[in-house]
């Protein structure tokens, strides 16, 4: 049968079973759009702006693991989506952009909304197509899909013009699809599991450090069961929170610039150090000079050859699927005969205990004033931890990251390569879309909500109930902490000056809003918005302005040059 | 250290300018650079030259290895091979200088390929460090206009590099 292209685009989406589309119309898309309107299999979310589209698309496979799926037009439609593709980029999530361009006879010629959209996202896409005939439409959407979901995921984005969109072909869809360019299957070599194996068993200090390569390769269950089997301790990387469950035993929390001093001290000081689907990240290591230990080995898991030895030499590279790895190294353990040295393991966790003992996220609490940190830990109370969480950029990402356990993968949505301010919002709605019976929150900060506040819209629109916790402090609050420790407290315009009403501004979209000025109000507040479970609730906590993110090593630092609390300021 | 990277890659629009994008974002050098397509026509091969530390090259050749694009890519310098360039030089060629001009060429197994009263336009192929010898023994400001291609290489023996 013959079809247009823009119903071929929509027939694609619908083989490749997807359920939603994050989009915004224009010229360049109104054939896709006027196929979208003739069937119902695949639901559009119209957004507000480009970006969120983007990172709605964008969590919505962070929390379901499907690949997701956004539709902009050209020129500024492109654009403004350039933000979300990155975020979605550094982050290695799975998605597959749709952009409308100019006819073919116009490319070149600084057409109405003409942008070269292949030559602008080209560094932050895993790959890119500009289809220019008709005929290779089907394939190239299968081609991109294949790309997106496979080896290391990564936005793909398909540039079809106004044109292709219009023309009619016969609609075959590729069963399957080979790229002699592009061989994702990697499988670690059986030998140098068993060597692996083999090292970690020597290990008299062994840790595990966990990325969100265990997150994005569904590795989570191989993990737990591999550090169980050791007894060794874990950490996880900002990307990798709820890879391993935050409430073990095992688990010493985070790592790097805010991390816990017992992780730090662990990374630093172990004599074998597995990362699995991490990358060495500057924010986690710190210094990389300073992080090379003599006599630490690093075994390193990952689908990537390219992150192995990026940023720090590592002795055994495992390139390969992060979870069968970790299930050769389970079944490799099994038969072998060594275990490690329990006498060795006990001393370590000994030390480890002792750097736990100092309790690094502990807080003065105050009951004049709503600390940041007790919203949160009162937030992972009330919603019982099982709430999936999205965060934007600063202090609070932080905090919520440090005070709510995450027990399970996918459960914690964040920007942790880019760091985009903005991306709570629309965040929150693509995993309320993923799992409309989960409660979902959005811990930010009075600047970041407003970087997609426009959003709140669209919740109205399709009664997506996200909670936003604001942990209003009324200052850039992590641009303030790095003046005031590093640039002789001159606050440079990091105070946030007239701000909206945000309870009235959540009212005027039709959602509640609260505002919450005393500790003690803090929880019942939190209790009524998780009660009203069809609506979308602004809580608007009035914080301490003053607080800081502890522990903090100073970009450029060693791990081990942590500092506590404000007495070492 | 200088190294030759061979590659293979798609003939399709857009796939040089991943190559070069690749290096420019990551700020990998490019000495330089050639592309054409190959006998197959759905396949380019591309010579770059480049430099770096052991670890920066693993890097740039894992990294090039993660382009969709990109079908193959070999370090030459991991085995012997053959590198070539081709260089076009016009250079002022008039009354006694003619005479010496052309023992030069002939010394240096090249050949005049366009003659004028006053110019000559030199053809020279070789490694690189051959076309640079040619250059310094002709009189310096005798030189009008060079064109390099840059190098292509390719591997000695029955070693190939196909897709
Ligand atoms: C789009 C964007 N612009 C700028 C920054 C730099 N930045 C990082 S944190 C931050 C302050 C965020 O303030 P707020 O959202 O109020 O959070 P707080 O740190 O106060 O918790 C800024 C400006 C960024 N990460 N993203």
């Amino acid at each position: 049968m013959q079809l247009s292209g823009a119903e071929i685009t929509i027939r694609c989406l619908e083989e490749e079973g997807v359920e939603y589309i994050f989009g915004y119309p224009g010229g360049a898309v109104l054939f896709i759009y006027d196929a979208l309107f003739q069937q119902d299999k695949v639901k559009h979310i119209l957004v507000r702006h480009e970006q969120a589209a983007l990172h709605a698309a964008d969590a919505y496979a962070r929390a379901s693991g499907r690949p997701g799926v956004a539709l902009v037009t050209s020129g500024p439609g492109v654009t403004n989506a350039v933000t979300g593709i990155a975020t979605a980029y550094m982050d290695s999530i799975p998605m597959v952009i749709i952009s409308g361009q100019v006819p073919t006879a116009a490319i070149g010629l600084d057409a109405f909304q003409e942008v070269d959209t292949v030559g602008i996202t080209r560094p932050c896409v895993k790959h890119n197509f500009l289809v220019k005939r008709i005929e290779d439409l089907a394939t190239t959407l299968k081609k991109a899909f294949y790309v997106a979901t496979t080896g290391r995921p990564g936005p793909v984005l398909v540039d079809i013009p106004k044109d292709v969109s219009q023309q009619m072909a016969e609609f075959v869809y590729p069963a399957s699809i080979a790229m002699r360019s592009y061989q994702p299957e990697v499988k670690a070599d059986p030998v140098q599991v068993r060597n692996a194996v083999e090292v970690l068993l020597q290990a008299r200090r062994p840790m595990v450090y966990a990325g969100g390569g265990v997150v994005l390769g569904n590795a989570a269950e191989p993990l737990r069961k591999l550090v169980q089997a050791l007894g060794a301790p874990c950490t996880t990387t900002l990307m990798g929170l709820g890879a391993y469950p935050g409430n073990d035993p095992l688990y010493v929390g985070m790592p790097g610039m805010h991390g816990t001093y017992e992780a730090n001290l662990g990374m630093q000081h172990c004599d074998v150090l597995l990362a699995v689907g991490a990358r060495f990240d500057d924010r986690v290591i710190g210094n990389p000079q300073h992080f090379s230990v003599e006599g630490r080995r690093i075994i390193h898991i990952d689908i990537d050859p390219s992150s192995i030895s990026k940023r720090v030499r590592v002795d055994m590279p495992l390139v390969g699927d992060v979870g069968e790895v970790l299930g050769a190294m389970l079944a490799q353990l099994q038969i072998s005969q060594k275990r490690l040295d329990s006498q060795a393991l006990t001393a370590w966790w000994q030390q480890i205990e002792e750097w736990r003992g100092r309790q690094c996220l502990h807080y003065e609490g105050s009951s004049t004033i709503i600390k940041p940190q007790f919203v949160v830990e009162s937030l992972y109370q009330v919603t019982g931890g099982e709430a999936i969480v999205t965060s934007d950029v600063g202090q609070h990402q932080m905090w919520a990251a440090q005070y709510y356990l995450f027990n399970r993968p996918r459960q914690w949505l964040n920007s942790g390569g880019l760091g985009t301010m903005g991306f709570g919002l629309p965040a929150a709605m693509g995993a309320q879309l993923a799992f409309p019976d989960t409660p979902v929150a959005c811990v930010t900060g009075e600047a970041s909500i407003q970087m997609c506040i426009q959003e709140l819209s669209t919740c109205k629109q399709y009664h997506l109930p996200v909670k936003i916790v604001n942990l209003n402090n009324r200052y850039l609050g992590m641009v303030r902490q790095w003046q005031q420790i590093l640039h002789g407290n001159r606050y440079s315009e990091s105070y946030m000056d007239a701000l909206p009403d945000f309870v009235k501004l959540a009212e005027s979209y039709g959602h509640v809003g609260l505002r919450i000025e005393r500790p003690e109000d803090v929880e019942p507040a939190l209790r009524e918005a998780f009660s009203l479970k069809n609506r979308v609730v602004f809580l608007d906590f009035q914080t301490d302005p003053t607080e800081n993110v502890f522990p903090m090593v100073k970009a450029g630092k060693g791990l081990t040059e942590m500092l506590l609390g404000a007495e070492d300021l | 250290m200088r190294h030759i990277l061979s590659l293979l890659l798609e003939n399709e629009a857009g796939a040089l300018s991943r190559v070069a994008g690749l290096f420019s974002a990551r700020g990998y050098n490019i000495e330089s650079l050639t592309v054409a397509p190959t006998e197959d026509p759905t396949l380019s091969r591309m010579t770059i030259v480049t430099n770096g530390s052991d670890e920066i090259m693993e890097q740039i050749t894992k990294q090039l290895n993660k382009l969709v694009d990109v079908v193959k890519v070999f370090d030459l310098n991991e085995g012997r091979h053959i590198e070539r360039e081709l260089m076009l030089v016009k250079v002022r060629a008039e009354a006694a200088s003619r005479e010496e001009i052309k023992r030069t060429v002939d010394i240096f197994r090249g050949r005049i390929i366009d003659v004028t009263d006053k110019s000559y336009t030199i053809e020279l192929t070789g490694p690189r460090d051959k076309l640079d010898a040619f250059l310094e023994a002709l009189v310096h400001s005798c030189i009008l206009e060079t064109v390099r291609t840059g190098a292509s290489g390719i591997g000695r023996g029955e070693w190939t590099l196909r897709a």
